[in-house]
């Protein structure tokens, strides 16, 4: 294996926080891609991490844009190339769980309704992590968060952006953990063969808001796939949904949340809730699955 | 070639003639026109662009600064609550020195409802470090319109053309449409300073510290004031090619005028009827167009009042608790200079109120018999 950093495109100098999920994903990301992306880059914690001018820790052209237009500029872009007879160019609108989730919302399911040529990667570290942790609504179920103090924790699970996404019949959607980065990466092959819009939605463990060991972030992704928590699977336009990763063994959410000090405020029963929750959308994800028979 | 044109539609005759790559926008009354006429010049293959249908006016504009980024020459218009929509995308445009075209088509702002022409929509977008041009006739919207794409290009700011609601959107008159090598003669295709490219990739709009942040702003003060000396060189070579100028400003028989009316958009055509019948009866009046708002100027405004004792700018919008906005702006430019008219600060037509000839001789007769304005805001019931 190559340990250079020659061929990455997130280089050296880039301020995340100990043990960021976002740059993992973002370097599986580009490492597929490759350097003839262009990134734009609404609010959210990467319009940070890639460092302040004159410096970029990004070796790719860098667009920052308004926090809720990720979806709309990257289409622009892309009609710009199109116009321009440009055709090996991937354009990649990368925004977070507050940017796709809530204040996004519109604007990407504009760009999803038009199947605009982009491909547009959530990555979900599960609450406003830029801003100081305030709640989305990727927010799980039970969480804390500073706009959801213990006393008055979340009470609203998180929001099904998956679904959303294939109610738009988009020719890929999937989603990913940075725990399995082969995984992550041929999700990425697949999108950067399709044209039209693909969506990926990436779990990012944050350390910072997550209240955990900044060393527990592949870990804490692992689980969460593992606990059922955050499935990893595939939608092709919309309709044919494949899983991409079964569990052996579950791992209870109780072991799963155990490590984030942002559920320690829950009570035995709360942590039952979630259990149920969980196992409820597994098996309606499990039903939809085998209504299309691999 | 002369056409018989609603003013929409010169806006779009005119984007096609300027050759817009991406056109991006939303529909709202009394704008419709143009997306309407823009979709079939595109559907019809007259128009090279892409023309992405969005879901809203802020990812109008969002969608015209990405396409703008990556080089292509970009295009959107709107009204009234879709420009308000925009606000946002407006500063973020202009600080990414886009050098989008928009045109916006007055119209008043809700609540209540209300249609019809008001300029408190594209005025309230003072600072947001766009061009503003009033337009009085379907003529000059279509020539505006085809300077904006070379001004703004030239400066690498946004410029907004505005025309009233329906007075000129949706009324028919007589435009000269240049020839399509003319005006490509006059309008070189876009080429960017720096632009979204994976052969030279540059990061844009990261994060600064203060003192970085006031030297962009300072630079885009700079390059905004400068771009007077452009717009009048615009101008200079507009008229080499078509014959016709515009001007920032306009002054029309002000020589030894008691009284100078100032106007913006349609009503400066009515106006300059009744300056020619008051001047028949020996009244002291002339008339001043503005036709430039932003950057402000000051300099052409001053010079072409001369020496009239008294001004009355008549203003179709309104800053609540503070008055007309052009009357403001003219209050504040004249503060330094060592002799300075009483200015009469006139709102009227808001919500589409019409401003006959009439109307407007009344005014002037009223004005010339007065001293100093009596109140701040002098109310103009029509």
């Amino acid at each position: 294996m190559d340990r250079s950093l020659e061929h990455e495109l997130v280089n050296r100098g880039h301020v995340a926080c100990p043990g960021c999920g976002a740059v993992l994903a973002m370097r599986y990301v580009l490492n597929v891609l490759g350097p003839k992306t262009i990134l734009v880059l609404p609010a959210c914690c990467w319009s940070v991490i890639t460092n302040r001018h004159p410096n970029s820790a990004m070796k790719i052209p860098v667009f920052h844009t308004a926090f809720e237009t990720a979806a709309c500029t990257a289409a622009g872009v892309r009609a710009a190339l199109e116009i321009k007879g440009v055709q090996d160019v991937n354009v990649l609108a990368w925004a977070g769980d507050g940017g796709t989730f809530d204040i996004g919302l519109q604007a990407l399911s504009g760009a999803a309704e038009r199947n605009d040529d982009i491909i547009y990667v959530c990555y979900d570290n599960e609450a406003y992590m830029n801003t100081g942790i305030q709640r989305s609504s990727a927010t799980p179920f039970g969480a804390w968060t500073t706009t959801t103090p213990e006393a008055s924790y979340k009470e609203r699970p998180k929001k099904d952006i998956m679904a959303i996404m294939a109610a738009h019949n988009i020719p890929y959607a999937a989603t990913a953990s940075v725990a399995f980065p082969e995984d992550l990466m041929e999700k990425t092959a697949r999108a950067k063969q399709l044209r039209g819009m693909r969506f990926l939605h990436i779990l990012c463990p944050c350390p910072t808001g997550w209240k955990c060991a900044s060393d527990l972030t592949v870990k804490l992704a692992r689980d969460a796939v593992n606990s059922k928590s955050f499935p990893l699977y595939e939608i092709f336009d919309g309709v044919r949904y494949k899983l991409s990763y079964k569990p052996g063994e579950q791992l209870s959410i109780a072991e799963y949340i155990k490590p984030q000090r942002r559920f320690a405020h829950l009570k035995p029963v709360e942590v039952e809730a979630i259990q149920q929750q969980t196992d409820e959308r597994w098996k309606r994800l499990m039903h939809t699955v085998s209504s299309w028979p691999a | 070639m002369k056409q018989v044109l609603m003013g929409d539609h010169a806006v779009a005759r005119a984007v096609q003639l300027a050759r817009a790559e991406v056109i991006s926008a939303y529909p709202i009354t009394p704008q419709t026109l143009i997306v309407e006429e823009l979709s079939e010049i595109c559907a019809r293959g007259e128009l090279d662009a892409r023309f992405i249908k969005v879901e809203s006016e802020h990812s109008a504009l969002a969608c015209c600064m990405g396409a703008s980024m990556a080089g292509a020459r970009t295009f959107t218009a709107t009204s009234s609550q879709g420009l308000l929509l925009m606000h946002e995308i407006m500063h973020w445009s202009a600080g990414a020195r886009t050098p989008i075209v928009m045109v916006n088509v007055n119209r008043a702002i809700a609540p209540p409802w209300n249609l019809w022409s008001d300029q408190t929509d594209s005025l309230s977008q003072r600072d947001t470090s766009w061009l503003q041009f009033y337009c009085e006739n379907n003529q000059e919207v279509l020539d505006t319109v085809i300077m904006a794409f070379r001004i703004a290009e030239r400066i690498f700011l946004p410029v907004m053309i505005v025309l009233d609601a329906f007075i000129l959107s949706h009324t028919s008159e007589v435009v000269d449409i240049p020839d399509r090598k003319d005006v490509d003669a006059f309008l070189p295709p876009f080429k960017p300073l720096l632009k979204l490219d994976v052969d030279e990739p540059h990061s844009f709009g990261s994060i600064t510290g203060p003192a970085e942040y006031q030297q962009i702003k300072k630079m885009r003060h700079e390059d905004m004031m400068d771009a007077i000396r452009v717009i009048k060189e615009t101008d200079d070579e507009f008229e080499k090619i078509f014959g016709r100028r515009h001007g920032p400003v306009s002054a029309y028989r002000c020589e030894n005028a008691e009284l100078v009316l100032v106007t913006t958009g349609a009503m400066s055509g009515t106006t300059r009827i009744a300056i020619d019948r008051l001047r028949e009866k020996g009244m002291p009046v002339g008339a001043l167009k503005i036709r430039l708002f932003r950057p402000f100027p000051a300099e052409e405004i001053a010079s072409s009042i001369g020496g009239a004792p008294k001004i009355a700018v008549i203003d179709r919008n309104l800053s609540v608790g503070a008055g007309g906005i052009f009357a403001q702006e003219i209050k504040a430019s004249l503060y330094g200079k060592a002799t300075r008219p009483a200015v009469f600060g006139l709102v009227g037509g808001l919500g589409g109120g019409d401003f006959t000839p009439d109307a407007i001789e009344d005014i002037a007769k009223r004005l010339l018999g007065a001293q100093a304005p009596e109140a701040d805001v002098i109310w103009e019931e029509l």
